[in-house]
């Protein structure tokens, strides 16, 4: 089943875009995958109970950590990924061992304000070139192995999109495999024990300091590899690249979906994003009509969009 | 130096009055409200519209925003926050209904008000000069406005039968319940006080600095900061909160000028050094 659909989405997708010439779709599919692997780490904090509205921030780090590595640097783009998320998953242990003893709507303001330290940091600080950001930073080179080239470099291809969105594919559906291990793994299950009732589960020994942390650092990881993926694809990145709005964003994609499914936060940034481009037509009445429909969606599905697909699955 | 404490005061009363109604929402329903400075946009915007362009008196203006506000609130609470908490498995699922809120209300500002920042013609023309500060008469005015309003606020919680059954909601809602008082009734009326609050801050406040659509978002985030500093849903933790942040606003923008725009970026790291030692805030309750 997932097999198939990755096929589709590497086979398929491609060649119903050459039949019809939207190569435009390219673009929008890469950011539906990019933002709901940063969705996904949002969901994996909703999974130990705790409300993220920070994770703009980690996609700002993680985009500038790579932009900086590879344009002053000239750290090949493949190694600045895993650095990058690295980089945000110990910068988000620093910051969770204090935060992550807040709960409920102390934790969600918290992280909410994270995200407008990481662009004020962003515009103050030297290496971060202030509000003009980091611009015309190069395509991804290539990778070689034995002599072998395993990865072309992006900018001899003639449809770098394509190569984008097969990378952003192949990490996307190496997010939600992960991710759907974790969730099933024992400590996934310790994550929902949390999640339900945290003096509980520290009572009959589980470390809920150590979980929490290590949550959020995943969390944070994925934030930071999609934000860097972003940067690559765009060239660029600024201060502004990552906000408040995107945070609050990325956790009504995970809202949307359905906080119960591990595929939630994929299908809610699909179903957004794709909403929020169709209305583009209305012009002036978009953020109206898009609000109201929202709002009308959490009224009639207040448990998200899974729920409505699955209804089976609730009682697992 | 006086000035800065002086300009501190001013802006603390505006805050605590925004911080307020957001902590009393949060207190009757557990709702974090993310169009609280939507609220206040909208507030400054029904003033702008009656002082500004139909040249009626301000205090009519103020009046207006505060009832227009007050019947939003109400609504929303009866049509949306109550038929979520009901049917929703997890408490979360509020908080994304007042962020699509939020956004509603950005768009409905948009469509009605534009995007051009407005402002008003004084209310009280005029400087105040003394020997250690000086402060034009209009800040004054509102300020002193503020401060009334806050005090009418904390004795109408006090001694009110509303404020009374309100505090008791906020307290243990069954309890409450069980006591006979009537939950959804106080529920709605704590929420439409609360957008009130928000709105009369807004139509305040246009008379200085103006409005625009835009400037909801960056409020809200002020309202949340000071309600973490005070404890949320705690009354006397909002207005601390308030004057707190005032104050520092104030004192940063003065001491830290050399260094840039860093006063948010100090305030922000040190509510992260605070919080980490008192999770609740200055006066909230522990959580959970």
């Amino acid at each position: 089943m997932a097999a198939l659909f990755l096929l589709a989405l590497l086979v398929g997708v491609p060649l119903l875009i050459n039949a019809t010439g939207r190569t435009d779709l390219y673009y929008t599919l890469t950011s539906v995958a990019l933002l709901s692997i940063i969705s996904a780490g949002v969901w994996i904090t909703f999974y130990i109970g705790r409300i993220n509205i920070g994770q703009g921030a980690y996609a700002l780090i993680g985009g500038y950590v790579s932009a900086i590595l590879v344009t002053t640097y000239g750290v090949s783009f493949w190694l600045t990924l895993p650095l990058a998320g690295l980089f945000c998953a110990s910068v988000s242990v620093l910051i969770g061992l204090p935060i992550l003893r807040l709960r409920g709507v102390y934790f969600a303001m918290v992280s909410l304000t994270l995200t407008e330290v990481a662009r004020l940091l962003a515009l103050a600080l030297p290496i971060t070139n202030g509000a003009r950001g980091i611009v015309s930073i190069p395509l991804p080179g290539s990778i070689s192995l034995f002599g072998i080239a395993l990865v072309p470099d992006f900018a001899t291809l003639a449809n770098p999109r394509l190569a984008f969105y097969i990378v952003a594919i192949l990490l996307m559906a190496l997010c939600f495999v992960g991710l759907r291990r974790l969730a099933h793994s024992r400590i996934g299950q310790l994550c929902q024990s949390l999640q339900q009732n945290e003096e509980l589960a520290s009572s009959i020994g589980v470390n809920i300091t150590y979980l929490r942390v290590v949550a959020y650092a995943i969390s944070s990881f994925l934030g930071g590899v999609g934000g860097a993926m972003f940067a690559s694809i765009s060239q660029s990145i600024y201060p502004s690249s990552f906000t408040v709005a995107d945070s609050v964003n990325f956790m009504l994609n995970c809202f949307l979906g359905g906080l119960a499914y591990v595929l939630g936060p994929m299908l809610g940034t699909f179903v957004l994003y794709f909403g929020w481009d169709v209305l583009f037509q209305t012009g002036e009445f978009q953020l109206l009509i898009f609000s109201t429909v929202l709002i009308v969606l959490i009224l009639v599905l207040p448990n998200g969009l899974m729920s409505l697909t699955l209804p089976g699955k609730r009682s697992a | 130096m006086e000035q800065v404490i002086a300009n501190g005061l001013y802006l603390g009363a505006q805050y605590a009055l925004i911080a307020l109604g957001l902590t009393l929402i949060f207190a009757l329903m557990n709702v974090l409200n993310f169009a609280h400075g939507q609220m206040y946009v909208l507030g400054g915007f029904v003033t702008y519209s009656i002082y500004g362009q139909l040249k009626l008196p301000f205090a009519l203006a103020l009046v207006c925003s505060g009832v227009t506000l007050a019947i939003i609130g109400a609504l929303m609470e009866k049509f949306l926050f109550r038929t979520v908490i009901r049917r929703s498995k997890r408490e979360e699922s509020t908080m994304l209904l007042a962020a699509a809120t939020a956004f509603f209300l950005d768009a409905v500002i948009l469509l009605l008000f534009g995007e051009k920042q407005r402002g008003v013609p004084k209310i009280v023309s005029g400087v105040f000069v003394s020997d250690w500060v000086i402060l034009p008469y209009d800040r004054i005015v509102v300020g002193v406005i503020a401060i009334l309003m806050i005090a009418a606020f904390v004795l109408y919680m006090q001694y009110s039968k509303p404020g009374r059954a309100m505090r008791a909601l906020a307290q243990d809602r069954i309890a409450a319940q069980l006591m006979g008082v009537k939950v959804d009734r106080y529920s709605m009326i704590g929420f439409a006080l609360g957008a009130m609050l928000a709105g009369v801050v807004g139509g305040l406040l246009v008379s200085i600095t103006g409005v625009n659509s835009g400037i909801g978002g960056p409020i809200s985030i002020k309202a949340f900061l000071m309600v973490m500093i005070g404890g949320a849903g705690v009354v006397g933790g909002a207005i601390a909160g308030g004057f707190i942040l005032g104050m520092m606003e104030s004192v940063g923008l003065t001491v830290l000028r050399e260094y840039g725009d860093v006063t948010y970026l100090v305030i922000f790291a040190l509510l992260m050094v605070f919080l980490s030692i008192r999770p609740n805030g200055l006066m909230g309750k522990p959580w959970g």
